[in-house]
């Protein structure tokens, strides 16, 4: 390597580094705070990091029964993307191994992911309370399964054309019926796209404020509700609005951190194979 | 575009016995059109339905009125206000968040020491619920006990006491910080991903040629990587354009209506003033809008393969 090189490396890891601490220090600053005592959130200059690391925050949401939200939000977003993805999946299927509708009615599904969510959420409401749904798991778990419909159907409809066709011809020669062959070889082979689809299905409802906001009141508040509700007039509760935000941040984390590979094509709605 | 591949059944059938195939294709897709006719178009019925009755808070008056409500459209300077400022955040946010996010994906294009480390971090804003990203934000811009301030001051050598989310001369710089922050690593990863594949061999030729780094970029990156940036900026346009759980974080559309947004001032006129046949009439003009935009921009772009 040259000097210039070895120079222009150095400086491009500088910036790397700096934009790094830019990005990830808000990130930081509110994981601190979930750990620090009331002292060090509201002393004046505000303290960096805390004396020591301590669960008081944490214990508190659960003791109160505030962290009832964060598994509202399991159940929800869990039950929602497993109901998405198979309803979804199949639909794929149909379009894309027997171009059902055509383009047309692809295109008419994933433009109904674009829509503004509140355009859609004001008629809901009034039907939900029409119908007795409003706060309650099945009406949020609907929602969320049709707000991610498309997105699964749109990317599992990439994913399953990019298995070759003879598999299934040969499984269906074999013998297999439709659904079994569906089932036992096309699912398979797209297994890695399945779950890649599912996380960002399940980090979608996860992390939705609207409809929440709007469906639920107090039974099945979901924990990004459950944080707005500690911004008060007169004062906020902070140490409870970093430690519920690092409970739903976290797990978020976790879960794309062990799925780097599919992170572009998932988020670029399927724009960019990589 | 190349033909698609099928395996409609063929007259003759592929296998003995699957006299009830004909029905399948139908049957796999049913479940989820359901759905989605559902929750997508019972709302677009339902609004226009309302949107022509005159029923608010006071009154439920189901009869017939007509285009009423679609002329205070016109007439409605919050609305049209609440418009401006989406359109404002959209268009500051959109370029500013693009424009980084290449300058980003130039700096990582190349080999560097611990890349995959830098993006995987890099990306995490973007993973964030943005309502709790509002959250951190509205810590961190805390007048007293917030480290942005305290950073400010040590920079201005005296103790700066900016009001972020209440002093209109700043909320707006505090909703852009926030939204660039948490989207600008979405950029950033897809332009990556697109930088990468594009033919080294056909810059490094032209750049023995002589072409400068512009026209490099002009001729030969900026059309390879088109189709990528064309869908992050449709997706993040899109989000823009609907934008509401940041600022709702941040400022709540305050101070007054400064910050507010059209899905903002919306959800304001439905579930605060509960001007239900009037906001029926927004959210309407929102969806067959915004769905005529989308499904225009998505043929054009043909990102449908």
């Amino acid at each position: 390597m040259t000097r210039r090189g070895r120079h222009s490396t150095l400086l491009r890891l500088l910036a790397a580094l700096l934009l790094l601490v830019l990005f990830l220090f808000p990130i930081y600053w509110l994981f601190m705070i979930a750990f620090k005592t009331p002292e060090e959130i509201f002393s004046s200059p505000p303290a960096w990091y805390p004396a020591a690391i301590q669960f008081d925050n944490f214990r508190v949401l659960f003791k109160d029964g505030d962290a009832k939200t964060v598994f509202n939000s399991l159940f929800i977003a869990g039950s929602s993307t497993v109901l998405a993805m198979f309803f979804g999946t199949i639909a794929a299927y149909s379009l894309a191994r027997f171009r059902t509708g055509g383009e047309n009615l692809a295109v008419w599904i994933i433009s109904q992911r674009m829509i503004p969510p509140i355009a859609i959420v004001f008629p809901l409401f009034l039907l939900y309370v029409f119908l007795g749904w409003v706060d309650t798991y099945h009406g949020l778990i609907l929602l969320y399964t049709a707000f991610n419909l498309p997105y699964v159907i749109w990317m599992m409809r990439g994913y399953i054309e990019d298995v070759p066709l003879e598999l299934e011809e040969s499984a269906l020669v074999d013998g297999y019926t439709r659904w079994g062959a569906l089932l036992r070889v096309v699912f398979p082979m797209v297994r890695n796209g399945l779950f890649a689809t599912a996380v960002f299905t399940f980090v979608f409802a996860w992390n939705d404020f609207i409809f929440a906001l709007v469906m639920t009141r107090s039974e099945v508040t979901t924990y990004p509700v459950q944080v707005t509700h500690y911004f008060g007039a007169q004062s906020n509760f902070w140490a409870k609005i970093a430690a519920m935000s690092v409970l739903g941040a976290a797990p978020v984390f976790v879960a794309v951190a062990f799925m780097q590979r599919y992170l572009v094509r998932g988020i670029s709605l399927g724009a960019v194979k990589g | 575009m190349t033909e698609p591949a099928t395996i409609a059944p063929r007259d003759g059938g592929m296998a003995p016995g699957l006299g009830t195939d004909r029905h399948f294709k139908y049957l796999i897709l049913l479940p989820a059109v359901f759905i989605l006719l559902f929750i997508g178009i019972f709302p677009i019925v339902h609004t226009l339905v309302a949107s022509v009755q005159n029923i608010n808070m006071l009154e439920e008056d189901t009869s017939f009125h007509g285009l009423l409500h679609y002329r205070y459209l016109f007439q409605d300077a919050r609305l049209w206000e609440s418009i401006a400022h989406t359109l404002l955040i959209t268009g500051i946010a959109l370029p500013i968040e693009l424009g980084l996010g290449l300058l980003m994906a130039f700096l990582f294009v190349e080999k560097l020491p611990g890349r995959p480390v830098f993006v995987a971090l890099l990306v995490l804003p973007t993973l964030i619920a943005p309502v709790v990203a509002g959250a951190t934000w509205r810590l961190l811009f805390d007048h007293r006990y917030g480290p942005i301030n305290q950073v400010l001051g040590w920079i201005a050598g005296e103790p700066v006491p900016i009001l972020w989310v209440i002093n209109p001369a700043y909320v707006y710089p505090a909703i852009f910080i926030a939204e660039i922050w948490q989207w600008t690593p979405f950029m950033f990863l897809l332009l990556l991903a697109a930088l990468s594949n594009v033919d080294r061999s056909l810059t490094e030729a032209a750049e023995i040629d002589g072409a400068s780094p512009l026209t490099v970029f002009r001729r030969i990156i900026l059309p390879a990587i088109w189709p990528v940036m064309a869908i992050a900026l449709l997706i993040r346009g899109l989000d823009l354009i609907r934008i509401f759980d940041v600022i709702w974080a941040l400022t709540q559309g305050g101070p007054g209506t400064m910050t507010e947004t059209l899905s903002i001032y919306t959800y304001n006129q439905g579930f605060r003033q509960f001007e239900t046949s009037y906001t029926g009439a927004i959210a309407f003009l929102v969806i067959v809008v915004l769905t005529v935009v989308v499904i225009w921009l998505l043929r054009r772009m043909e990102i449908h393969r």
